[in-house]
């Protein structure tokens, strides 16, 4: 028997970036707010000390920081010949659990998405032409500029403190920082981090051939900051452990060491851990949601009315709330037609490794987000003409770790394991290199999110079903960013070079980001998009559906700093127009 | 609403001179209501008579004590298990004497030994306070202490006759007005000396060692005088007044029993009360002690205890001991690490604590528990090393202590 629970005025589906940001602004504007959340409540101190954080095994191999596949998984294909079969163990894609969400393990690395990745089909058709794209590419205009949510951006760094050197302050190009990015309305809130000694090489390298390196943008801060909220965040230690870790340090901005220490302190803020939403529930009209029903840890079941409902899980599992709650017209490739699942899309990822006789690169020095970049091959801050391909990413050297388990890195030839392999690790543990180039993944009518016909889950929910593939498009991408790449790790000298462009086709089973984006995107108009401009359903006013959901496609960079800035544009909406006025914030 | 007025005329009736005034004095007067409720911010009454999670002052928060725990009684108006019953005078007789409503004497953990110094006009506020509340029916059964301590105590107590002596705080004249309310604060409703000054085998203050730090409930409070190495000696009025309020400064962070004082209490305090504070604290004599010399840096203990702090404690407190202002406290030149007593320290190393959480400062940093990875050896050499690098001097802290601490806090 379901519970039916007080009514409050707002209620939030996740407690990640996103969930945090809004209910800090919502509760800001004397709104009741309860959060409610799959998995644990997560605290630095307690749940990773710097006693066992640093355990690879625990986290980057067990996952102890992750949703389990026993209690939500979706299955997969490749192409709608396949029959599609559950993901038993998470491997290309790390779905988050817990408070703080992907924010406690991300590796932190704080990109602004370029002025013309918002505008992508209008800019990309303005410079060549309509038939210039592939055929079967779906990639769409957001609705919203870069300069919309240009202050949002600004507003979610100075609450990171994140680290950087800022390339365009005003339409004035800064030395040291990226000139392609957006102009930025003022500087990053704390220096760049100290550069180890493998990207001051590839910095050097690049600067030689013509390219303007810059430090990558950090949230493993660079010195001790107090964000707006009066909360502390400490200096990056450099250990190394960022991606798949919480950090035990405080240094890594995350919901836990940069929010919710103020947020715990508002008595309008309420949270519910360990507590799984299963449904959003829409009153008889179909066009206005009620709240939610949810499941907590004894398995009872709860509802939980609400004025304004706030979808703020991963961005899978909003588009698989949308789906087995009935919400918005299911996309359908045959037809192309339908929004809920439309525009799924991923990264492109790949390395060039290294091997040299004469250099020491330490890499056990490293954080999330150290190292330098170049942007020359990002987004359209090239010609793509000659090249017969859209799309692009920014590369450099980025010293992410040294774990001891996984960072052990030989040459191509050398045997997988035995004497022979132990030799090579010993060897090159030191004196190897891995650059990447993290590109763009842009979307197509066949990529898409449905809902399973065979598979369910613990609630008899079906799954959702993933159909997902490289294309030409991006392959062609990654091997041109890629040879590009090679050719600056060249010239740092090494022995050895090895190039690992990305190949098809797409393996569910081998990880290259979280950073899967789409399936309830935003854009102009409701026939091809499920949010309007404020990330407002188009179907159901008072829903708002945040993160890389809402990505038409996927630019060549980290999102979590758009989605940051995101939230915080739509909190901005609900404060200052939807609470005025509720109902559609666009008219059509 | 008419009882208490007729309760108003009869004491009117009965009272002369002052007391009359007082008397006369509407007890339902805003102001007179809102400065009880800031006087009770001051004395920290919550401390003791909010339960965590409770309703606001109906008792059943625990104090250890050396002779067993007490728990703090219901003060909410309820006449069955609050003080509905008293008269204002009941509760002056209370705070200026120790003795409770039919002449029961209070245990000194109620610190009237301090409250004895408050003014009539301020314990009549915080009686006008206290009658607003709603009263709460919670039945609090205080004494908890062991036999023989939970004895009902006796009309004439001898702990009285050694350790208390009533009487209602005299200014110096030859102070500033700042300086004396400061020294009303401290001595007074803020009760500072019940925690920091220490005690004699009764329980008692030690008479002539005001704030000179004691232990208590296994945290030591440390020496608030203005000695430079364990007391606040190096601090700045400034400084005093930025701990109060956040609960952080540039030194040191509160945690613990203050941790509390600070959320519930000094962060809750006016601007000029806490400047008064500072300016009495940052004025009091220092200790007289032996001056310690750091041990060497070859002393095994020494050298065991840096390759620890090394590995466990440098990446937050850094490896010259600076520490991270408003995050990881200080530890190089700091006076609670060199304290005589290190009880806190190992307390923290073993089960870990939460720093204060207030408006100004809501980082509320935490130290993890190391007690479950580290020996007490260990714990007893990386802390031996810690009071006595980067120019720090104190004894070294020898191994069963920090066992008999493990035995009492892991119980």
């Amino acid at each position: 028997m379901t519970r039916k629970l007080p009514a409050t005025d707002v209620v939030i589906v996740g407690l990640g970036w996103t969930g945090s940001i809004l209910a800090h602004e919502l509760t800001g504007a004397g709104l009741n707010v309860v959060a409610i959340e799959r998995g644990p409540w997560r605290d630095t101190a307690t749940d990773f000390p710097p006693a066992y954080a640093q355990d690879e095994l625990r986290y980057r191999i067990r996952h102890d920081l992750f949703l389990r596949p026993e209690q939500l998984t979706m299955t997969f294909r490749n192409n709608a010949s396949q029959t599609a079969l559950p993901i038993r163990s998470w491997g290309s894609f790390m779905p988050p659990n817990g408070v703080g969400g992907g924010g406690v393990h991300w590796n932190a690395e704080t990109w602004r998405f370029l002025p013309s990745d918002f505008e992508l089909r209008t800019h990309l058709v303005g410079r060549y032409g309509e038939k210039f794209l592939p055929e079967d590419m779906t990639i769409q205009d957001w609705g919203i500029t870069y300069d919309d949510l240009e202050p949002h951006y600004d507003k979610f760094e100075y609450l990171c403190g994140t680290s950087g050197k800022a390339g365009n302050i005003r339409g004035l190009i800064q030395a040291g920082g990226n000139p392609f990015e957006g102009a930025r309305s003022r500087e990053y809130p704390t220096p760049p981090q100290k550069q180890p000694y493998g990207p001051t090489l590839f910095a050097q390298a690049a600067q030689g051939m013509g390219y303007k390196p810059f430090p990558q943008p950090s949230g493993n801060l660079s010195q001790p900051y107090t964000n707006p909220l009066g909360v502390t965040i400490g200096p990056c230690t450099y250990c190394g452990f960022c991606e798949w870790f919480g950090c035990g340090n405080y240094s890594k901005a995350s919901p836990q060491t940069t929010i919710l220490p103020a947020l715990i302190r508002r008595p309008n803020f309420e949270a519910r851990t360990q507590c799984e939403v299963s449904k959003i529930n829409l009153d008889k009209s179909g066009k206005r949601a009620s709240g939610v029903t949810y499941v907590d840890s004894s398995g009872n079941e709860w509802e939980q009315p609400a004025d304004l409902v706030l979808l703020c899980a991963f961005q899978l599992f909003n588009v698989q709330l949308l789906l087995t709650s009935g919400i918005g017209k299911p996309y359908d490739p045959r037809a192309g037609e339908g929004v809920i699942g439309r525009n799924y899309s991923y990264q492109v990822t790949s390395s060039v490794g290294a091997f040299f006789d004469d250099k020491i690169f330490n890499p056990f020095i490293a954080s999330g987000s150290i190292g330098m970049c170049i942007d020359e091959f990002n987004g359209d801050n090239f010609d793509h003409g000659p090249h017969g391909f859209v799309g692009g990413g920014y590369m450099g050297a980025v010293q992410t770790n040294g774990r001891p388990i996984q960072t052990a890195r030989t040459p191509r030839a050398t045997p997988r394991w035995g004497a022979e392999w132990k030799k090579a690790v010993a060897k090159s543990y030191l004196s190897s290199y891995e650059s990447v180039t993290h590109g763009s993944c842009y979307s197509y009518r066949d990529v898409h999110l449905d809902l399973d016909p065979t598979y369910t889950d613990r609630f008899g929910r079906k799954l959702m079903r993933l159909t997902f593939d490289f294309h030409d498009n991006e392959l062609k991408m990654s091997t041109y960013l890629t040879d590009r790449l090679a050719e600056v790790v060249q010239k740092m000298g090494p022995r050895q070079l090895e190039k690992h462009p990305r190949r098809g086709p797409y393996d569910v089973t081998v990880y290259q980001t979280t950073h899967t984006c789409g399936g309830a995107i935003m854009g102009v108009e409701p026939k091809t998009s499920a949010l309007n401009r404020y990330l407002q359903s188009w179907d159901v006013p008072n829903l708002f559906v945040m993160g890389a959901t809402a990505f038409p496609q996927n630019p060549g960079y980290n999102p979590t700093d758009t989605v940051g800035a995101l939230a915080y544009w739509t909190a901005d909406a609900i404060v200052n127009r939807y609470l005025k006025s509720p109902g559609p914030l666009v008219q059509i | 609403m008419r009882m208490r007025n007729l309760m108003t005329l009869a004491l009117a009736g009965c009272a002369i001179g002052l007391a009359a005034a007082r008397a006369a004095e509407d007890n339902q007067a805003f102001e007179k209501i809102e400065r009880g409720r800031y006087l009770v911010v001051l004395g920290d009454c919550v401390g003791c008579h909010t339960a965590p999670g409770g309703k606001l002052f109906a008792g059943g928060a625990a104090l250890e004590t050396p002779f067993g725990k007490l728990l703090g009684p219901n003060i909410t108006p309820d006449v069955a298990t609050g003080i509905g019953a008293w008269t204002e005078s009941d509760l002056w007789r209370a705070m200026h004497e120790g003795i409770g409503r039919d002449g029961v004497r209070l245990y000194p953990a109620m610190p009237y030994p301090s409250y004895t110094k408050v003014t009539r006009e301020d314990v009549s506020a915080i009686w006008a306070y206290l009658r607003t509340l709603e009263p709460v029916r919670n039945e609090v059964q205080p004494n908890q202490l062991r036999f023989p301590f939970n004895v009902r105590r006796p009309a004439t107590s001898t702990w009285d006759l050694i350790n208390f002596k009533p009487g209602v705080f005299q200014s110096d004249p030859a102070k500033s007005d700042v300086w004396n309310r400061g020294a009303y604060l401290v001595e007074g409703l803020g009760h500072c000396g019940t925690c920091h000054t220490p005690k004699n085998i009764t329980g008692g203050d030690r008479g002539g060692e005001a704030l000179q730090g004691a232990l208590l409930q296994d945290w030591y409070a440390p020496d608030l005088t203005a000695d430079p190495r364990t007391g606040i000696g190096s601090w700045s009025a400034e400084d005093i007044v930025r701990y109060l309020k956040t609960g952080a400064n540039s030194f040191d962070i509160a945690s613990g029993p203050m941790a509390e004082a600070v959320e519930n209490s000094t962060s809750r305090m006016t601007d000029a009360d806490l400047l008064a504070i500072a300016t009495y604290l940052t004025d009091r004599t220092p200790r007289i002690e032996d001056t310690a010399i750091a041990l060497a840096h070859d002393d095994t203990r020494m050298v065991a205890g840096k390759a620890i702090y090394e590995v466990r404690c440098a990446a937050c407190h850094i490896s010259s001991g600076a520490g991270v202002p408003n995050l990881f406290p200080r530890l190089a030149l700091a006076p609670l690490v060199q304290s005589t007593d290190p009880t806190s320290l190992i307390r923290v190393v073993l089960i870990g604590s939460r720093a204060a959480a207030t408006s100004a400062a809501p980082t509320a940093p935490a130290m993890p528990a190391f007690g479950w990875n580290l020996s007490d050896t260990e714990i007893a050499d990386v802390l031996t090393y810690v009071r006595n690098a980067w120019g720090n001097a104190a004894s070294a802290v020898p191994p069963t202590d920090v066992t008999t601490l493990r035995g009492r806090v892991s119980r």
